[in-house]
């Protein structure tokens, strides 16, 4: 066992973790049940967090890597999934919901690299996450909204 | 959203799902994230034979190990066999499993269980079982299966419940039956020309997101309490019951939140493992399937082979058709006599109108295969791709148009349709599903093809699906609803929401019918000891089945509601009308408030309000659907892109225009990954070698830029406010539509799913 | 999954380089394939706080090091506008952004994985790689060796080719069934193939870059391709040169747009 101390939704923690752990368990044992594991081969995007502002797979971060690294998770962006929640909500995009969190954070960071996207630009942005039972429509529609919504609040 | 104003529209509005805000914000709702603490994690030791008898197994190591609580054999389980399909007692799949077995039927199969405080823990007490197995000889072709001289299930006490479907293990078969009106021979001799296909499809996996996982754990009680992400609740209830041998009043079961199911979940796949463990323990335990797990020892679609001969006049009028299939149930039995019958029964039924015999006939067996399951469609989505293809392929060879072929042969409003068990279509917008797809498609401009500037070739196919709504004479559910604080409506349902929103969708019938928002309606997951019987989730029965439950409840209801106001206002109840906000007298002014009953009746004197009806239905009234398939195909790679795909729906009322929306997109998605990319393949060895989502590719969202759906709908009567199901039928079309416009692009003709690139180079044109 | 012990964040190559030395040892880059191989290892070793993530760009050659993220080069502007967009173009299809966030570029060279997309590219650009012990080596010598104890620290990619990447894939985001990477300098064009679905390798060099479809074919049935469950043999054959067409096509169109950015 190490001792592993990094920002998590801004705070400091000290998480113990395995020399081969993840970051997906080290946040699990957390407490953080936002995230998720739906594959073991990196295909799923369920368990994306953001990692120093950007979209990553936690599954694949080895723990001990995040050690003065700073994580958010949809835990720590409640405001924002609130919002891009009611998005999805008003498509009934969110189906099952066990895939939206790690969509939600790829979808925030979508927003934050490329605000303006185009439809063939938020599917390729997001195509590392998988959904089983929407069929992905719904979900770029609400993608869309949330954008357009962003995109209104900054010109305001 | 909904507006707070009494008589508006709940039913037909978009609403938002009730769970909406929770799963958007990263809840703990699912079952892992509610797990107690310190849990048991409980892990398989798999076989790594296709068939084969433990002659010897040693855990005495293993037992011994750091934080190992308990390891079991098949030595330690009762030797009582059960089915872990969730169907109605008594289950037509037969009685087959143990807990654990000596004879190991397929790559997989649980050889041991192995419960430790961490999975670390328990991965390496696994490693220290010793096992020695005598290999048997393994049947991995379904084909050669029937009177094998190896039996898979030659046990004693192997069971069929239902001994009329056919089943017998001294064949290795599950199943085996016919049904048929007219002489179909002779129809097929007396038409101009017979079709004469054989068409197969795969055990695709239905990869919901949340893979199989269940805790449980004793409660205060000393009863064993099981939190499962399952469809089957009280199907549950009953089949862990069995498996351990203990009396049923000894299990409750619990639904929290499911990550998706599609069928899968209507199969107990992991619950007895940690239930075992708690009973032998007392602890707490838990399992969760690891993906590969998930892919390899599971519940997929039923592999067929399908046998169809069609007969049709030179004019294009269906004379007769003929179907047998040839269904892989693998190692065990689960829904393996029930899928079959959809094959043939949801598939030949759509060409009635013309129809002077048909006969359908199938066989199920056993092979030391993966056990199959429910998979969304249920044998329809097989038999579909082989009757709808069958008659693509009579329209080519009398060169007429598909769309015209159908228009002429299709089941009309009204008629009796003896292949679906002589129902009467009572509603059916079938024909206009058909037309609308055809102009959002642009058939009459596209079809058959055209080649782009690019050399690619654009092209066009269609298809048409019916499913059923329920089981007919079997499904089953309750709904109670209660009457509360200050007018506040709790819902209690035994329905099971894995995603697909019904828990909001009763609830807008619930409003409906009680003139209420809503928001007024509360709804919870399901509790075995709480919530009224519900079968379940399948079948597409909960719309049909269960929303006429919450319908005949309100009614029940809103007459108690009406008695209590009328006592309060001291007049009879037949001079009394209940508006939803208050019961008034029919002729005059006075008038209580529903807060004022609600609370009058949480004090002495007054009756209870609550109400508890259940529904089921004698018949099965059929969703349909039309699917057009546009393609973009490079003749030089045989790369197939889809670039369009419009499906049309018939599914009677639409109660939620969103959620019928995404179920119908979601559906057409999955269909066209298991037409196009997904290729469940073993070894010769009986290995599972598509065990991931890097080996079995489900469609991302650049697969498939564009779904799009429109509804059609009919009005069912027998329906809560006209609907039918919607959430089979709509994977039904794709791989039919694809696999035509696949032919109108190339010439190529795939008739055993998925059709790649390399089969469409390389195939024959015809 | 892969099982280690001890995790080491090295602090220098020295270090890092000594701890490789162990066969118990494993260098951890993206761990985006590592932890699907089911190693049982004593240390990994994490390069990350060694600098080794930046793209420079010098007179000759990128400079890219080990540890950076396939993302990083797919959204870089200098590398796509030297070699005219074909990293974006070849990197898009790989999994998703998130992977490509993670897995890196010294990952991918040095597992040389047969369905590499990356490899294939890189090869046609006559790319180098330099090796911690050994200095700088070309990667087409690099493809052919055994995985080693050495570290790989950078991948040098020469200005003055045109690169175009093609491959047919079973579905978007899979690994491909085989690519087809094509390149043009002043000494002719290249050909690499990969996925075949062995290690990518050049088939082709120095051949004119108006190469036709004889050509093409000759070059397909002299090369070497195997079955695996993606495609057979035979199809790979068969898309083959009709992938090095569209890749040769593409790179003289990419040529004529891309000549200015390059200088």
């Amino acid at each position: 066992m190490m001792e592993i101390r990094f920002k998590l939704n801004g705070r400091d923690v000290t998480a113990m973790a395995e020399a081969d752990d993840s970051l997906y368990q080290v946040l699990r044992s957390l407490g953080i049940s936002s995230v998720k594991c739906g594959c073991e081969t990196t295909n799923c995007g369920l368990c994306t967090v953001h990692m120093d502002g950007k979209a990553v797979l936690s599954c694949s971060v080895p723990a001990p890597r995040c050690a003065g690294h700073e994580i958010v998770t949809l835990e720590g962006l409640q405001d924002e999934a609130k919002r891009l929640g009611a998005c999805l909500a008003d498509e009934g995009a969110e189906q099952c919901g066990f895939c939206a969190p790690g969509l939600m954070m790829n979808v925030l960071a979508l927003a934050k690299e490329n605000p303006g996207a185009s439809d063939e630009e938020i599917d390729a942005y997001m195509a590392g996450n998988l959904c089983r039972c929407s069929g992905y429509m719904s979900q770029r529609r609400a993608v869309r909204r949330y954008l357009a919504m962003i995109a209104q609040e900054v010109s305001a | 959203m909904m507006d707070e104003k009494k008589n508006v529209q709940a039913v037909g509005a978009p609403v938002r799902k009730k769970d909406a805000e929770a799963l958007t914000t990263g809840k703990p709702v699912y079952t892992e994230d509610i797990a107690p603490k310190g849990c048991l994690c409980v892990k398989l030791m798999h076989s790594p034979h296709a068939h084969a008898m433990i002659e010897e197994i040693d855990v005495s190591r293993a037992q011994n190990a750091p934080g190992v609580a308990c390891v079991v054999t098949y030595k330690d389980v009762p030797d009582v066999r059960f089915t872990q399909a969730g169907q109605t007692y008594p289950e037509f799949s037969p009685y087959d499993r143990l807990i654990l077995d000596r004879h190991l039927r397929c790559v997989g199969d649980p050889v041991a269980i192995v419960a430790a405080q961490t999975e670390r823990q328990a991965m390496a007490a696994m490693k220290l079982i010793r096992v020695k197995y005598r290999i048997l000889p393994a049947i991995l072709d379904p084909e050669e299966a029937i009177d094998n001289e190896t039996l898979i299930h030659p046990e004693e006490n192997w069971r069929a419940l239902v001994p009329s479907c056919g089943a017998d293990n001294r064949r290795n078969l599950i199943a085996r039956g016919e049904d048929a009106e007219g002489d179909v021979e002779a129809e097929l001799q007396a038409s101009d020309i017979v079709i004469d296909r054989v068409y197969t499809t795969k055990a695709n996996q239905q990869c919901m997101m949340e893979t199989f996982r269940a805790f449980t754990r004793m409660d205060t009680y000393g009863r064993l309490e099981i939190v499962s992400s399952t469809q089957v609740p009280f199907h549950v209830r009953r089949i862990i019951a069995t498996a351990l041998d203990i009396p049923k009043s000894r299990v409750r079961v619990i639904k929290p939140r499911i990550g998706g199911g599609f069928g899968a979940k209507q199969t107990a796949i992991c619950e007895q493992y940690p239930a075992i463990v708690t009973m032998k323990t007392g602890l707490p335990a838990m399992i969760v399937y690891t993906r590969e797990e998930s892919m390899t020892l599971s519940s997929p679609r039923h592999a067929m082979r399908m046998h169809v001969r069609l007969g049709a006049m030179k004019d294009g009028t269906i004379r007769a058709i003929d179907l047998h299939t040839l269904s892989n149930s693998g190692a065990y039995g689960e829904h393996g006599p029930t899928t079959v019958g959809l094959s043939g029964h949801k598939s030949i039924p759509i060409y009635t109108h013309n129809m002077k015999a048909f006969r359908f006939a199938w066989d199920v067996v056993y092979t030391n295969t993966m056990s199959a399951g429910a998979y969304r469609g249920y044998g329809a989505t097989q038999g579909l791709f082989a009757v709808e293809s069958a008659v693509n392929e009579l329209a080519h060879a009398l060169d007429m148009d598909p769309s015209m072929i159908r228009e002429m042969n299709i089941v009309r409003e009204g008629e009796r349709m003896p292949a679906y068990y002589g129902e009467i279509a009572g509603s059916c917008a079938m024909d206009r599903c058909l037309a609308r797809a055809k102009e959002m498609i642009g058939w009459d401009r596209k079809y058959p093809a055209h080649t782009m500037p690019d050399g690619h070739i654009r092209a066009v196919g269609m298809a048409l699906a019916m499913q059923g709504s329920g089981i007919s004479g079997v499904d089953t559910g309750a709904v109670m609803i209660r009457l509360g604080d200050d007018g506040i409506y709790n819902m209690a349902i035994g329905a099971t929401d894995m995603g697909t929103g019904c828990d909001t969708i009763l609830a807008q019938m619930a409003a409906q019918s009680l003139d209420c928002p809503v928001d007024n309606i509360t709804v919870h997951g399901v509790d075995t000891d709480t919530s009224p019987y519900d079968c379940g989730s399948y079948a597409s029965s909960t719309t049909y089945v269960t929303g006429m439950a919450v319908v005949k409840t309100c009614e029940e209801l809103r007459g108690k509601i009406t008695r209590v106001g009328a006592k309060l206002l001291g007049i009879s109840p037949e001079d009394a009308l209940f508006d939803g906000d208050c019961v008034r007298e029919a002729e005059g002014e006075r008038s209580v408030s529903l807060q004022e009953i609600a609370n009058a009746h949480m004090t002495a004197g007054y009756e209870d309000i609550s109400a508890c009806v259940s529904s089921g239905s004698p018949i099965s009234p059929p969703p349909f659907m039309a699917g057009c398939a546009e393609i973009d195909l490079d003749p030089l790679t045989g790369e197939v892109k889809l670039v369009d795909y419009v499906g049309v729906v018939d599914c009677g009322t639409v109660i939620n225009p969103n959620l019928a929306r995404v179920q119908t997109e979601g559906g057409i998605m999955q269909g066209i990954g298991m037409t196009l990319m997904e290729c469940p393949t073993m070894d010769d060895r009986g290995r599972t070698v598509s065990n991931s989502f890097l080996q079995y590719k489900i469609p991302t969202r650049v697969d498939a830029p564009s779904v799009r759906v429109e509804f059609e709908p009919s009005y069912e009567k027998t329906g809560p406010f006209g609907a039918k199901s919607i959430g089979e039928c709509v994977i039904n079309t794709p791989a039919p539509a694809i696999a035509d416009a696949v032919y109108n692009a190339s010439g190529v003709r795939v008739r055993d799913l998925p059709i790649t690139a390399e089969k469409i180079l390389l195939g024959d044109r015809e | 999954m892969a099982v280690y012990k001890n995790y080491v964040l090295a602090q220098s190559l020295d270090e890092a380089y000594a701890l490789n030395q162990k066969k118990s040892s494993v260098i951890v880059a993206g761990n985006m394939w590592l932890r699907m191989c089911g190693l049982r290892k004593q240390t990994a070793i994490d390069l990350s706080a060694l600098g080794l993530d930046r793209i420079e760009e010098n007179e000759d050659a990128f400079v890219i090091g080990a540890m950076t993220s396939l993302r990083d080069m797919e959204t870089h502007e200098g590398l796509n506008a030297c070699f005219g967009g074909v990293f974006a173009d070849a990197l898009k299809p790989i999994v998703g952004t998130q992977f490509r966030r993670g897995a890196t570029i010294g990952g991918s060279v040095y597992s040389r994985f047969g369905f590499s997309d990356v490899s294939a590219l890189l090869l046609a650009l006559d790319a180098k790689v330099v090796l911690y012990q050994r200095g700088e080596v070309s990667l087409a010598a690099y493809q052919k060796e055994a995985w080693d104890r050495d570290i790989l620290t950078h991948v040098v990619i020469p200005k003055g080719r045109r690169a175009a990447v093609q491959s047919v894939r079973l579905s978007a985001t899979d690994i491909p069934v085989l690519v087809c990477a094509a390149s043009v300098g002043p000494d002719g064009a290249r050909i690499v193939l990969g996925a075949r679905p062995a290690r990518a390798m050049v088939v082709a060099d120095g051949i004119s870059p108006e190469a036709d479809a004889s050509v093409c074919e000759a070059i397909a049935q002299a090369a070497s391709f195997g079955t695996n469950r993606r495609a057979s043999e035979a199809y790979r054959r068969r898309v083959a040169p009709v992938l090095m067409m569209r890749a040769l096509m593409a790179c003289s169109e990419t040529q004529k747009d891309g000549e200015e950015e390059c200088k």
